[in-house]
């Protein structure tokens, strides 16, 4: 529970009954709403006569030390990295540079630690309809309903582009981005690898498997092995095509970079999440004529994928495609539940525009955490 | 039992941290920061893993006089190099096995390490980087070519938007008068970026978005499990 600790100190009483009620001076200090008790909301109303202000607050000693001094009227300041559950004292002296006069309010509060961050119900709310939606088609599909998913070219051209490196006697260069393996975009990328590599083992094809990270070059050993296990040719195997590059990024895409002009793979997939490099990289591509399937869930790097790139998975597409890859129906499902939250967006978005246009400003308040 | 660990662990973190979200309070709140620090720890051995293979690959490479072979010697020694001066003096404020070097900084500048730093990796680095430009002008090149209804918009917007982010375009566009003054490129400029731009880019985003959704559902429960390098 909130505990809110309200004082105000009016400097002489006789003043205050005769003022005029706009011209009251008003501060307090409260716990802020909803958090992890670590920070304090101030706020104050004050009358035109000051002209600077001092926020002070009372250290161990009891010894007041500035916190801010911003001048507003009417404002507030919130403080951060408090210790939790401990009461703070607070004092705000006001000033009145020419008149030589000044005012001090004091006030205290303690601050606590929230159960629930009420300002994400409607995250949670979302959150609670798309997953339950995602469950639902997923036990739908084991019970072995048909589910229509809509053709995604850039997957379906994957063993086109391993069949024409198989048929030149080139190999494959995979890049599984150049994030490390707290992305899920490389989990995404390091799930269609799996798949790469069980196509290239059983065409026989070399897979070269740059990687920036050393912790993703470890999951993609585990990842390529067990592929080339599951094919049924765990001795074309080869540990060191999977390798070590270097942490920095420009390094790295010059690392790649002369892997392509040298090895000149048939077919590059860069799939996962890259930054300012994704030119650098798919245009070396494009010059050694290999052929190209390139996704990120990163927006501003998909126009360089979309230019030069044969082929390019759009955001989502990258997360889907292992589920698309596999055609296991219970992962099949998990992507309709997916285009249900798309529909469920869809209609949120032109609910929002009427709501707003009605003038129903709650709607988009709620979204907001606005309560 | 070698993939069914790591799953329940994926499990249990993907649950802690979903919850996490929501729970501001003690010990929820502090879970995701001691989970980060818990990767970097891993991540931290994990380099000793990246320089083994960086070693091996490129020795093997030389053993077996590969195509190419002198490259490779050039990337161990320039590693070499810059691990023997960080380990003898160090790097900025921390000192090495010989301490601070103040000699050598002084002839050079600054230390060994940070000297190779700052006057050879760092030009190197700035040279990959700036050949995006080129890179940029010849995909520009490609994408705008007039084929189809598709490009030739693609190519009167960028027109638009490259003209109107320079002095010249306020220059030509001048004239129009105010009441027609959205016409004027700057501002034609700034309405594409601000509207299709942005409305584009969120779509892409929200529906990234739930594609995460999806796939961390599908790691949470086990049903996907490739990256694991086991069955699907």
């Amino acid at each position: 529970m909130k505990h809110l600790h309200l004082i105000l100190l009016f400097l002489l009483i006789s003043m205050v009954a005769f003022a005029n009620p706009e011209e009251i001076d008003t501060y307090y200090a409260e716990d802020a709403p909803w958090d992890d008790g670590t920070a304090v909301l101030h706020k104050w109303n004050l009358s035109a006569k000051w002209d600077s202000l001092s926020l002070q607050k009372a250290d161990s000693l009891g010894v007041y030390q500035e916190i801010f001094n911003e001048f507003s009227l009417s404002g507030q300041y919130k403080e951060t990295g408090l210790t939790p559950d401990i009461k703070h004292q607070y004092r705000l002296v006001l000033y009145n540079k020419e008149q030589g006069d000044s005012l001090t309010l004091f006030a205290e509060t303690t601050t606590q630690q929230q159960w629930f961050s009420m300002d994400k119900l409607p995250l949670l709310i979302l959150l609670l309809i798309i997953c339950s939606s995602v469950l639902y088609y997923i036990l739908s599909a084991r019970r072995g309903k048909e589910l229509f998913i809509r053709r995604i070219s850039g997957l379906d051209s994957i063993d086109e582009a391993i069949g024409r490196a198989t048929e030149k006697g080139k190999p494959i260069l995979y890049v599984p981005g150049i994030s490390d393996l707290n992305d899920i975009q490389t989990i995404a990328s390091l799930n269609i690898l799996n798949h790469v590599a069980m196509k290239s083992a059983e065409y026989g094809t070399e897979l070269l498997v740059p990687c920036r990270f050393s912790m993703v070059m470890s999951a993609a050993h585990e990842t390529v092995k067990d592929a080339y296990l599951k094919a049924g040719r765990p001795d074309a195997y080869k540990e060191d095509n999977i390798f070590y590059v270097t942490d920095d990024q420009f390094g790295f895409v010059a690392g790649v970079d002369g892997i392509m002009l040298r090895e000149m793979p048939a077919a590059n997939f860069f799939l996962g999440a890259f930054w300012a490099e994704s030119l650098i990289l798919t245009e070396t591509g494009f010059i050694t004529g290999a052929i190209q399937t390139a996704g990120t869930g990163q927006p501003h790097q998909l126009p360089f994928f979309v230019v030069s790139c044969d082929y390019t998975l759009i955001g989502e597409e990258l997360y889907a495609a292992s589920a698309y890859l596999s055609r296991d129906p219970q992962q099949l499902g998990s992507l309709k539940g997916q285009d249900f939250g798309k529909l469920l967006t869809i209609i949120l978005i032109l609910a929002g525009i009427i709501a707003e246009i009605a003038g129903f400003g709650w709607f988009k308040n709620f979204f907001e955490g606005v309560f | 039992m070698k993939s069914k660990i790591p799953q329940l662990l994926a499990f249990l973190s993907g649950l802690v941290i979903l919850v996490a979200a929501f729970i501001p309070h003690t010990p929820f709140g502090m879970f995701e920061e001691t989970l980060t620090n818990w990767f970097m720890i891993i991540s931290s051995f994990a380099i000793l893993l990246g320089q083994s293979s960086l070693i091996q690959s490129n020795v093997a490479k030389i053993t077996q006089k590969a195509p190419n072979w002198k490259y490779h010697i050039a990337t161990l020694v320039s590693f070499g190099v810059m691990l023997i001066f960080g380990l003898l003096w160090g790097m900025e404020n921390t000192p090495g096995i010989l301490g601070q070097g103040e000699k050598l900084a002084e002839s050079l500048g600054s230390k060994p390490f940070d000297y190779l730093f700052e006057y050879a990796f760092m030009p190197l680095s700035s040279t990959m980087f700036s050949l995006l430009a080129f890179y940029i002008a010849s995909a520009a090149y490609r994408a705008f070519i007039m084929r189809t209804f598709e490009s030739n918009l693609l190519l009167i917007t960028a027109v638009i938007v490259m003209l109107g982010r320079t002095s010249f375009a306020t220059i030509l566009t001048s004239w129009i008068p105010d009441s027609l003054h959205f016409l004027r490129l700057p501002e034609l400029t700034d309405f594409i970026m601000q509207y299709p731009n942005t409305a584009a880019q969120r779509a892409i985003l929200i529906s990234a978005a739930l594609g995460v959704v999806g796939a961390s559902l599908r790691i949470i429960l086990g049903i996907e499990r490739s990256y694991l390098g086991g069955e699907k």
